[in-house]
C-alpha cells in the first residue's frame, strides 16, 4: 500500500464521510467492493487493470500532480494505486480508514477530467477507474456531505438546488417580465408543444443567476428561435448523481429530462453553458438507460451560439473591447469537441482573444468539475491548492493582456472564480451569454 | 370518455379568421382548438401586464388578468388557464376564476371525461392539491409528484411530512416523504416517493418508493412490496383486476413485476411505459430488447422490428387487439402499427389515434414546419401551418381535422375514405 499523502496533515472533517466510515465493518466493505467489481464491471476494468504498466506518463497530465510539485500521490496512476488497484488486489479486504482515504481521493483529488487518458500510451480511461471507486463509496454510504446533499436534492426535486415545483415557473415568469421591460413582446414560452427547441438549464440559474435565463430569452427572441421551456420537472439538465456514484438516480434524472423533451415534441435540446450536464445527457445518463446516443439532438450553448452567429440570426453590433482569454471546459471540449466552435464564437464577439496555454483538448481542468466543487467548503482549499498550475496558466494569459476570462461552463465558472480570487490573478469571469447579450443587435 | 355523438359531424368545413386578432392585440400566443373543433382560443396581450383570452374572436370574460399561462381545453370542452390577479394565482374556467386563490398554481390535470380539473397549489409556502377549486385541508412542506384519479374524484401527491434542512443528509436518509391521497398521508415514511398511480375505482394509491439510498420498491396504500430492487419505474393498476405492475431492475436488467412477483419471463435492457388494454387482458410496454434498440413488447414478446433512437406514444386500440406507437430512427419518426413501420418518415409525429372499431389509425405529423395527417399509411393531400390531433367520428367513417391555414382556423369533417382511398 502506498504511503499516506502529505495532505493528510490537514485532516478534513466531513460529516458525510466520517459518519459513513463510523458505520462500516470490514465485512461490509469487502462485500460491497466485490459486489460492485463482480456485478457492475467487466472486461473494461479488467483490461485497464491488467494493461497499465505503471509507466507514469499520465502524471504530467494531472493538474493536482503538477500543482503539488510532482508529488506522485497525486498522479493519476498514484490515485488508482491508492484506491481501486488495492481493492482489486486485496479482493475487497481493506480497512475503513482505507475507504476514508479512497473517498477523499476519488471525490476531491480527481475531477474525472480525462486529460490523463490522452497521455496514457494505452488510452486507459482513469476517470472510469475513479468512477468505479466513487460507485463503491456510494454503496458504502461514505459520499462527502455536500455532494450527497446535492444528490438528495436531485432525488426530491429532479434539480440540484432544491428548487420547488412552483419556484421554477414562477422564476421564468419573473424573468420574462423583467425582459419585457427591455423588449415588450419578448416571451419565455412555457410548455409550448411542438416547439423546435427545448432550452434546459441547471438549477443554479433559477436559484442564483436568473439573469442568465433573461439573457438566453433575449438571444432566443432576437434570433427568432421557436423555443420552449418546460414548467414541470425535467427542466434541469444537471446531474451530480452521475458524480456521486448513484447511477440509478442519474438514470432517473436523465429519463425525466429526455421524456420532458419527448412530451413537448421538440426536435432539439439546447443546453445552457454547463459542461457536466452535457456529459450526463450526451454520454453517461443516456447510456445507462439503454440509449447508445441521446434520443434527441443535444446542442450545447457553444454550438448553439456558433450556429446563430454563423447563420446571421444574431448580429454583433459592436465587438466586446476588453481582451479575453478562453477556458476550454473538459466535458464539452475533450468530451464534445467544441473547442473550435468556441473560438469562432469568441472571435466573432470579441475584439481580441488571447490564447492561454495549453489550450483546446489539452487545457487544464478548472478543478471544480467532476463533482469536486460540490463537495463544498470542507474541500475548497483542496481544490484551490490542487490547481496552482491553472493559476499559473491564467497568469500567463493575463501577462499577455487578457482582462476577461470566458468560461462557458457553470462549474468552471465557480471553480475559476476561487482560483482567480485566491491567487489574486485579477481577471473578470464571464459566460459567452453575458458577452453576446452585451454586444448583439437588439430591437430598439 | 367524452361522448362525441352530439358534435357536428355533418358540416364539411367551418372557418374562423385569425388575422384580425393580431391587429387587435399587442401579441397573440399559440392557439388551442377545442375537442369538438368549434372553438379556437389564444392568450392575448391587451396592454402592459394585461392579458385575456380570445375565443373565436371574442374576449373570454370581463376580467383582464395580470398574467395567464397554460391555456388548455378540458376533454369536455371547457377552456381553462392558470391566471394571476393582484399577485394571487388560481384556475380560470371559461373566463371565471375559482373563488380560492393561491400563492401559485401549476401542473393542471384533467380527468378522462374532463369533468374534474386538478392542480398543485402553494399557499404560504405550504403545498397541496386543489380539485375543482377546493384545496386539500391538510398541506405539506413540499409536494413533488401529483396524480388525479381516472374518474376525477381523487387527487394524490408525494409529500414531505418531516422537516429536513439542507445538509441534514442522515436525517433525510431516515425518510421524510410519503404519499397522500386526498390530502391524507400514509403512515410510513420513505427516502423518496415518485410517480403516483390511483386505481380505477379511486380507492388505492401506488407509488415508487426508495427505502434507503439503495433499495427501491413499489408501495400500495402505504405498504411496500416485500421484494426490493436496484430501482423501479412507475406503477400501473390493472383497470379490471386492480393488481399493480411496475418495471423493476435487478442485476443490471429490467423485468416487469406484478404485486412484487416477476411477471414476464423475458428481461430487457429497459422497460417503461407499460400499459394495459382497456379490458385489462393484455399488457404492453416500450422496451429495449438489446442495448441501443427499442420496440414494443406485448405480453412479454417484443415486436421483431426494432428502432435505434426512440419509441414513444404507444397506445392500444379500443378493442385491445392492436397497438400503435411512434418510432424514431436518426432524426425522423414513423408511425408503427402492430410492429409494422409505415412508409413515410416525418420530422415529428404525434400519438396515433385509433378509430372506435380499431380498424383505422390516424396521426398528426410534421415535416419542414408543415403539418398534415397520415391515415393507414396514406397521407392527406393538404399541409397546414398548425394542426391538432385527428378525431374519429363515433361511427369511424369520418375524421375531424382541425388546422390553421393561411391565417384561418379550419374545422373539417373528412371521410376516412378520402384519405385512405
Amino acid at each position: 500500500m502506498a504511503e499516506p499523502s502529505k495532505k493528510e496533515e490537514n485532516k478534513v472533517v466531513d460529516e458525510g464521510i466520517d459518519v459513513g466510515i463510523s458505520r462500516l465493518t470490514e465485512e461490509k466493505i469487502q462485500s460491497v467492493i466485490n459486489s460492485v467489481i463482480d456485478s457492475e464491471t467487466g472486461a473494461r476494468l479488467k483490461a485497464y487493470v491488467e494493461t497499465c504498466i505503471h509507466c507514469g506518463l499520465c502524471s504530467e497530465a494531472c493538474h493536482y500532480y503538477l500543482s503539488h510539485d510532482n508529488d506522485p500521490h497525486y498522479s493519476p496512476v498514484g490515485k488508482v494505486k491508492q484506491t481501486i488497484w488495492e481493492m482489486v488486489r486485496k479482493k475487497g479486504r481493506v480497512s475503513p480508514e482505507f475507504i476514508r482515504r479512497a473517498a477523499i481521493i476519488a471525490h476531491t483529488e480527481c475531477n474525472l477530467c480525462k486529460r490523463c487518458a490522452q497521455y496514457c500510451p494505452f488510452g486507459i480511461d482513469i476517470a472510469y477507474l475513479i468512477s468505479v471507486v466513487r460507485r463503491i463509496i456510494h454503496k458504502l454510504g461514505v459520499t462527502p456531505l455536500y455532494l450527497q446533499d446535492t444528490a438528495h436534492s436531485h432525488s426530491v426535486t429532479m434539480n440540484q438546488m432544491w428548487v420547488k415545483g412552483d419556484e421554477w415557473p414562477d422564476t421564468l415568469q419573473w424573468q420574462e417580465e423583467e425582459a419585457q421591460a427591455e423588449i415588450p413582446n419578448l416571451r419565455i414560452p412555457l410548455e409550448k408543444e411542438g416547439a423546435d427547441v427545448m432550452y434546459s438549464v441547471i438549477a443554479p440559474e433559477p436559484k442564483f443567476q436568473a439573469q442568465l435565463i433573461y439573457q438566453a430569452a433575449v438571444i432566443m427572441h432576437v434570433a427568432g428561435v421557436n423555443w420552449t421551456m418546460p414548467a414541470s420537472v425535467g427542466w434541469d439538465n444537471s446531474d451530480m448523481a452521475m458524480f456521486s456514484g448513484d447511477n440509478e438516480l442519474m438514470g432517473r434524472l436523465k429519463r425525466t429530462h429526455f421524456e420532458t423533451a419527448a412530451r413537448l415534441k421538440v426536435k432539439k435540446i439546447v443546453m445552457g453553458e454547463c459542461g457536466h450536464a452535457f456529459r450526463s445527457v450526451y454520454d453517461m445518463g443516456n447510456r445507462w438507460l439503454g440509449w447508445s446516443m441521446p434520443p434527441f439532438t443535444i446542442v450545447h450553448a457553444i454550438e448553439f451560439y456558433h450556429d446563430l452567429i454563423k447563420e446571421g440570426r444574431i448580429k454583433i453590433a459592436k465587438k466586446y473591447k476588453p481582451p479575453i482569454t478562453l477556458h476550454d471546459p473538459c466535458n464539452v471540449v475533450r468530451g464534445g469537441g467544441l473547442h473550435e466552435k468556441a473560438r469562432y464564437v469568441a472571435h466573432a464577439i470579441c475584439e481580441k482573444v488571447i490564447e492561454m496555454h495549453p489550450n483546446r483538448e489539452h487545457n487544464y481542468c478548472c478543478c471544480a468539475g467532476g463533482g469536486v466543487i460540490n463537495t463544498g467548503p470542507p474541500f475548497k482549499m483542496t481544490r484551490i491548492k490542487g490547481n496552482r498550475v491553472k493559476a499559473e496558466q491564467l497568469f500567463g494569459a493575463k501577462t499577455k493582456g487578457a482582462e476577461v476570462l470566458v468560461a462557458p461552463c457553470h462549474n468552471c465558472h465557480s471553480g475559476l472564480h476561487d482560483i482567480v480570487h485566491h491567487y489574486e490573478i485579477g481577471l473578470d469571469i464571464k459566460f459567452f451569454g453575458d458577452i453576446i447579450y452585451e454586444v448583439m443587435e437588439k430591437p430598439e | 370518455m367524452v361522448d362525441s355523438r352530439s358534435w357536428d359531424w355533418e358540416t364539411g368545413e367551418k372557418n374562423v379568421s385569425l388575422d384580425s386578432w393580431k391587429k387587435e392585440y399587442r401579441w397573440v400566443e399559440e392557439p388551442y382548438a377545442s375537442p369538438d373543433g368549434e372553438k379556437i382560443a389564444a392568450i392575448v396581450n391587451v396592454d402592459e401586464g394585461e392579458f385575456t383570452v380570445c375565443v373565436n374572436g371574442k374576449v373570454w370574460g370581463e376580467t383582464v388578468f395580470d398574467k395567464i399561462w397554460h391555456l388548455r381545453f378540458s376533454p369536455d370542452g371547457r377552456l381553462t388557464a392558470l391566471v394571476s390577479e393582484m399577485g394571487e394565482w388560481t384556475m380560470a374556467v371559461n373566463g371565471e376564476a375559482w373563488e380560492n386563490k393561491f400563492g401559485y398554481i401549476w401542473e393542471p390535470r384533467f380527468s378522462i371525461d374532463g369533468t374534474a380539473i386538478a392542480a398543485a397549489v402553494q399557499q404560504d409556502m405550504r403545498y397541496g392539491m386543489v380539485l375543482n377549486g377546493k384545496p386539500w385541508e391538510q398541506t405539506f412542506a413540499n409536494m413533488t409528484y401529483f396524480a388525479l384519479s381516472p374518474d376525477g374524484r381523487h387527487t394524490a401527491g408525494a409529500v414531505q411530512v418531516e422537516d429536513v434542512d439542507s445538509g441534514e443528509i442522515h436525517k433525510f436518509q431516515k425518510g421524510s416523504f410519503t404519499a397522500a391521497l386526498d390530502g391524507n398521508p400514509w403512515d410510513m415514511r420513505f427516502v423518496n416517493v415518485w410517480n403516483l398511480a390511483i386505481s380505477t375505482d379511486g380507492e388505492h394509491l401506488a407509488a415508487e418508493v426508495r427505502l434507503n439510498l439503495y433499495d427501491y420498491t413499489i408501495a400500495v396504500d402505504g405498504v411496500p412490496w416485500e421484494s426490493r430492487y436496484a430501482t423501479v419505474w412507475e406503477p400501473l393498476f390493472n383497470p379490471v383486476t386492480g393488481t399493480v405492475v411496475a418495471p423493476v431492475r435487478e442485476k443490471g436488467t429490467w423485468a416487469l413485476a406484478e404485486n412484487g412477483k416477476i411477471l414476464w419471463d423475458r428481461r430487457f435492457v429497459q422497460i417503461w411505459h407499460q400499459m394495459f388494454s382497456p379490458d385489462g387482458s393484455r399488457l404492453a410496454a416500450i422496451v429495449a430488447p438489446k442495448y441501443g434498440r427499442w420496440t414494443v413488447a406485448v405480453d412479454g414478446v417484443p415486436w421483431p422490428a426494432t428502432f435505434a433512437t426512440l419509441v414513444t406514444d404507444a397506445t392500444f386500440s379500443p378493442d385491445g387487439r392492436r397497438i400503435a406507437a411512434l418510432a424514431k430512427d436518426g432524426e425522423t419518426f414513423r408511425v408503427v402499427v402492430d410492429g409494422n413501420p409505415w412508409t413515410d418518415a416525418w420530422d415529428m409525429a404525434w400519438k396515433p389515434v385509433f378509430s372506435p372499431d380499431g380498424k383505422d389509425v390516424a396521426a398528426k405529423v410534421e415535416k419542414k414546419g408543415r403539418y398534415t395527417y397520415t391515415v393507414n399509411n396514406r397521407v392527406w393531400s393538404r399541409s397546414c401551418d398548425i394542426a391538432w390531433d385527428p378525431v374519429f367520428s363515433p361511427d369511424g367513417t369520418h375524421l375531424m381535422l382541425r388546422t390553421v391555414e393561411a391565417g384561418n382556423y379550419v374545422r373539417r369533417i373528412v371521410p376516412v375514405s378520402d384519405i385512405v382511398g
